[in-house]
């Protein structure tokens, strides 16, 4: 499924209404090109998903970082140089243990701790997703992959205010004793957005 | 409102489009509009609540055939002409064509008049409101009982912040549901958990 088809038949093509706000903001003297530039770089170099992989491994290997960690994630985080946007008051770590299982949605946008998980995929913005994760998790979960034994207490969180949330999966047995950067490497968006287990 | 947006529990979707190496932009003009979404709040421009709504009161047919990112690029459309810094005209004939732009908005609110506190453990039933303008209740959530695990600090209130109407921030509660009360005899079990603003809570005795 591409994102182009579903344009509406009678407007100017998206491409050229997009090109249009860009250029009526740059004759408003917003600068939007220079702002785009910077744009991009954030989102390829600093809102990455190596952000919260280095926060979970850290959280599977300090147990006092864990504890500050599900106490006060936003704080947590700063610890390691990482930020969140102003709006962005709050973030809860959701902890993932061998019977619960957390997962994240927001059912009426996008909401996501971008700057710590990465920025939500395709499908996470999707009417799919959003409309079904809430009602049949684990029919959704199982479509996407990961079958959830029957007694697994499954636990969806719909980011619906402007608190943040994240996943930390829980640390595979065969990890123990792996250094933070190793471990580090095995932690994917997917994981800390809940639609898979590590 | 109860718009097209409010999409969790709605039935008839099909499976999601699930790759491990998911993308987030398909093409160039979609990071650049979202980029320009940030332009637009770092100048005070928009607020985020101003932009979700401004999406949300998309005409619903456009709004279900639209891209996430045509969805964007008409909100913040909407939300500049609305505020004088562009013309529909003006954008119409740069992009040679018509540009669509979300419906006017309703009004607002400001807090409830009388607002409760709540602790984690308290049972609380989300209120029966039905408000024309922004409001981030899902549907699937009003008037269903649940138990508080943690209240947040304080944040703008959304009905308010996405019209220009004065209100105090205000606290939100992490609440677990559970998906059988939410839809009874209609879904599959866990606990569904949402962040409610402290205006939309009552506490059942």
């Amino acid at each position: 499924m591409s994102d182009s088809h579903h344009e509406s038949g009678a407007s100017a093509p998206v491409v050229k209404r997009a090109a249009a706000l860009e250029a009526a903001l740059e004759a408003q003297g917003l600068k939007p090109g220079k702002h785009i530039d910077d744009f991009s770089r954030v989102v390829e170099e600093q809102w990455v998903p190596q952000n919260g992989a280095r926060v979970v491994a850290k959280a599977w290997t300090d147990p006092a970082f864990r504890k500050r960690l599900l106490e006060d994630g936003k704080s947590a985080v700063a610890e390691l140089g990482l930020t969140m946007p102003a709006h962005h008051r709050y973030l809860v770590v959701l902890e993932n243990t061998p019977t619960v299982h957390n997962v994240i949605v927001c059912t009426q946008c996008s909401c996501t701790a971008f700057s710590i998980i990465g920025m939500p995929p395709d499908w996470y913005k999707d009417f799919e997703y959003r409309a079904r994760v809430v009602r049949e998790s684990r029919t959704v979960l199982r479509e996407m992959g990961l079958d959830l034994a029957p007694e697994m207490e499954v636990r969806v969180w719909d980011t619906t205010a402007d608190t943040r949330y994240m996943v930390l999966p829980v640390q595979p047995p065969h990890t123990a004793g792996w250094s933070e950067e190793k471990l580090a490497e095995i932690v994917t968006k997917d994981a800390m957005i809940g639609v898979s287990r590590l | 409102m109860d718009g097209m947006h409010d999409l969790g529990g709605k039935q008839g979707f099909g499976k999601i489009r699930y790759s491990p190496k998911a993308q987030t932009y398909h093409a160039p003009w979609e990071k650049r509009v979202n980029a320009m979404t940030g332009l637009l709040v770092k100048h005070g421009v928009i607020n985020m609540d101003e932009y979700r709504h401004a999406i949300e009161r998309m005409e619903p047919v456009h709004y279900l055939s639209a891209s996430y990112y045509e969805r964007s690029l008409t909100g913040l459309a909407t939300l500049c002409v609305e505020k004088g810094v562009v013309t529909q005209a003006d954008l119409e004939r740069r992009a040679q064509g018509t540009f669509p732009l979300s419906r006017p908005s309703a009004a607002g609110r400001s807090n409830a008049p009388e607002r409760e506190r709540f602790r984690p453990g308290d049972r609380v039933r989300v209120k029966d409101d039905y408000v024309p303008g922004h409001i981030r209740m899902p549907g699937y959530i009003r008037g269903k009982v649940g138990v508080v695990v943690r209240e947040t600090p304080p944040y703008p209130y959304p009905d308010a912040h996405a019209h220009g109407v004065a209100a105090h921030d205000e606290p939100t509660y992490d609440v677990r549901f559970r998906a059988e009360d939410l839809w009874p005899g209609g879904a599959e079990p866990a606990f569904v958990h949402a962040g409610v603003f402290e205006s939309y809570l009552k506490r059942v005795p």
